[in-house]
């Protein structure tokens, strides 16, 4: 039995993943067309899991994402047309067209940054931790993390120092079934991850990462452990990747079939829908009128990204420091 | 003033500025006398070289805080704490370790806020003694500072004196970049007047510690103490030399360097380090491109050999650039041609 969730929060978390959805079969189309510079790695398939993480996060909460980490810069409200134009290298992109895909980040919105180094968003998310724990008003770092950087250093010594310095940081580790082109079966060595996460000394949940109400209610639990002064905690959460492992990966070391089946038997949206349409607490119609309006907003985003300036030549040495001389 | 030495002028800065901002945290192996021993003592030692010493019982183990040893999580956390509003110092133990918080330093503090088009505060503190000397071997006796200097979105700051050391360490925690503040292990008892209150060194000036006509000595670190005994006996061979201590090596102070270098028409550039992608070659290649027209000698560059730290005495004491090798290299570029 689910968590209690109002219609319209059901409905914010429905638009939610459609933004993320929408957001990255869209990229996937428009990367193609060759009109967008570098490595893209998509989040989709796995939105169920940042979206009911950062359902309960406000903007005091703080997060580290991922080199896959659009899906969390939209979940922890990002503004997706800066998102887009930052992907497509531009002036009116939320880094000036300076970061890109991997840098994207906000920090009036406690995003802290996706992370181009797998594993290196551990230590800043206890950073944010210690922080929180400083400040004393119940707020938490949390780090999305995968089966890749589960396998690093830095991850270990973060767990391990969180617990030692008591902060309240969170480790959510979403397994898609890859770190980059290799599977989880083959670099995962001992295979079960709650039992590292565990060993560390932290309160772990593991719950199907394709299920939004298993995620918000598994981060109920843990948000109310770590917020509440009882330190650190991590969620194993089992998703799965619709895409390669960047746009462009040919994906030979995948099962022909195994995207086609996922899609329509682990579609997290899909389960959404089938969760909550019957009850009638959220109606097909509200769901139809939400995807237009997401239709509408990433066709927007698309436009005004293709359209938006360039980044003037003298960006190029600004923003390095403060102040320097 | 008062005389004090260099530890206890980076200690008082400690204290000044953690009272003046409860922002302020320092994180480290060991630096508050060690945790979880037998004895329950922990306010003695201060880390392994004092700098943090009395810091516990006055602010607390919430801001004084005993890591384990995990240098790139000490300086990660340093890091996402300094992005959420703080502002961490951060003790590595030896500039050696650094390799292990390389990715903390060059990938993440050094690059936020130009990833996010300047949107991110990033006012970290890492500090590092670093240097040789004191017969700790390969691991534990590099310079490390020429790496750093490197790496834009780093700035890079080696004090050379206790009054040094107060001013740019109070400059280094209240600045609004990351801070790479290496301090020389072998200086650490070294003596000199320190002005009392307040007291603050903004980055990128250079200090003219001595003035001569004849050459210009470009020194860094404890360097800048070898180049001032060569210059007492130079002066007495007739031979008057400029001496810049850089004090800051990034940002550099380019004008203090072309000024000497207009100047005497001679240099001499004295670096710890090992001599390939040095700060002596940096430096030089710098007087090559800016002010070669003054220039009346090759550029000499006095610098450490192309091999890892020895731990033999004699070898090391040959290892480290002397006085003698400053002297050396000093009347190389007088008697040129």
């Amino acid at each position: 039995m689910s968590l209690q969730q109002s219609r319209d929060q059901l409905l914010g978390a429905y638009r939610q993943m459609k933004t993320i959805r929408e957001f990255e079969e869209r990229l996937h189309k428009e990367i193609m067309t060759g009109e967008i510079a570098g490595f893209t790695h998509l989040y989709s398939g796995q939105e169920a899991v940042a979206v009911g993480v950062c359902q309960h996060l406000d903007t005091e909460d703080l997060i580290v994402s991922t080199h896959r980490g659009h899906g969390h810069c939209i979940a922890k409200g990002c503004n997706v047309k800066g998102m887009m134009a930052e992907i497509y290298g531009r002036s009116t992109g939320l880094g000036k067209g300076k970061g890109g895909s991997m840098h994207i980040a906000d920090f009036d919105k406690g995003m802290l940054g996706a992370n181009g180094i797998v594993g290196a968003g551990g230590p800043l998310a206890v950073g944010a931790a210690l922080s929180a724990k400083l400040d004393g008003k119940g707020k938490v770092g949390i780090c999305f993390s995968g089966e890749g950087s589960i396998n690093q250093g830095a991850v270990f010594e973060a767990m391990n120092m969180a617990k030692v310095i008591n902060a309240p940081a969170i480790f959510i580790i979403e397994i898609n079934g890859y770190s980059e082109h290799t599977g989880a079966s083959y670099s995962v060595g001992g295979v079960d991850i709650a039992k590292r996460t565990e060993g560390f000394g932290l309160k772990t949940i593991e719950a199907d990462g394709c299920d939004y109400h298993a995620v918000y209610d598994a981060m109920a639990e843990l948000l109310d452990y770590s917020r509440s002064g009882n330190g650190p905690s991590a969620a194993v959460f089992n998703t799965t990747r619709f895409f390669g492992h960047y746009e462009g990966d040919p994906q030979n070391y995948r099962e022909k079939n195994e995207v086609k089946d996922h899609r329509s038997t682990r579609d997290c949206l899909k389960k959404f829908c089938k969760d909550n349409l019957p009850s009638g607490i959220v109606t097909q119609s509200e769901l139809d009128e939400i995807d237009a309006s997401v239709m509408g907003l990433i066709d927007e985003a698309v436009t005004e990204a293709r359209n938006a300036p360039p980044t003037p030549m003298e960006e190029m040495e600004a923003d390095v420091y403060i102040s320097y001389e | 003033m008062a005389i004090k030495t260099y530890r206890e002028a980076l200690n008082e800065v400690m204290h000044s500025e953690m009272e003046r901002d409860s922002n302020v945290f320092v994180c480290g192996e060991d630096i508050s006398g060690g945790a979880g021993g037998t004895s329950g003592e922990r306010e003695a030692s201060g880390g392994i070289f004092g700098v943090t010493a009395g810091l516990l019982p006055r602010f607390g183990e919430d801001r004084v805080i005993d890591t384990p040893i995990s240098e790139n999580t000490i300086v990660g956390m340093a890091v996402g704490a300094s992005l959420a509003g703080k502002r961490g110092v951060a003790e590595i133990m030896f500039a050696d370790f650094v390799t292990l918080a390389l990715d903390q330093m060059m990938n993440q503090a050094a690059k936020f806020r130009y990833m996010s088009g300047g949107k991110a505060k990033c006012p970290v503190v890492i500090r590092v003694p670093y240097g040789a000397g004191m017969n700790m071997g390969a691991q534990h006796s590099q310079t490390m500072y020429n790496i750093v200097t490197s790496v834009p979105g780093l700035k890079c700051v080696m004090p050379t004196s206790p009054a040094d050391a107060k001013g740019l360490l109070t400059a280094a925690i209240r600045d609004d970049d990351p801070v790479v503040f290496f301090e020389h292990k072998a200086m650490y008892g070294s003596k000199g007047e320190v002005p009392d209150g307040e007291y603050i060194i903004p980055f990128g000036q250079a200090a003219v510690l001595n003035e001569g006509d004849d050459v210009s000595i470009i020194a860094m670190g404890r360097m800048v103490l070898f180049a001032k005994e060569s210059i007492k006996k130079l002066k007495a061979e007739g031979i008057n030399c400029d001496l810049i201590d850089l004090r800051t090596t990034s940002p550099l102070d380019e004008n203090a360097i072309l000024d000497s270098v207009e100047k005497t028409g001679r240099v001499v550039i004295v670096d710890e380090s090992t001599p390939r992608c040095s700060l002596a070659s940096d430096i030089a290649g710098f007087i090559v491109s800016h002010g070669f027209s003054s220039l009346k000698a090759p550029v000499q560059q006095v610098t450490s050999p192309h091999a890892p730290v020895p731990f033999a005495r004699e070898l090391e004491r040959a290892y480290v650039p002397s006085p003698e090798n400053i002297s050396t290299a000093v009347r190389r570029v007088m008697n040129y041609k």
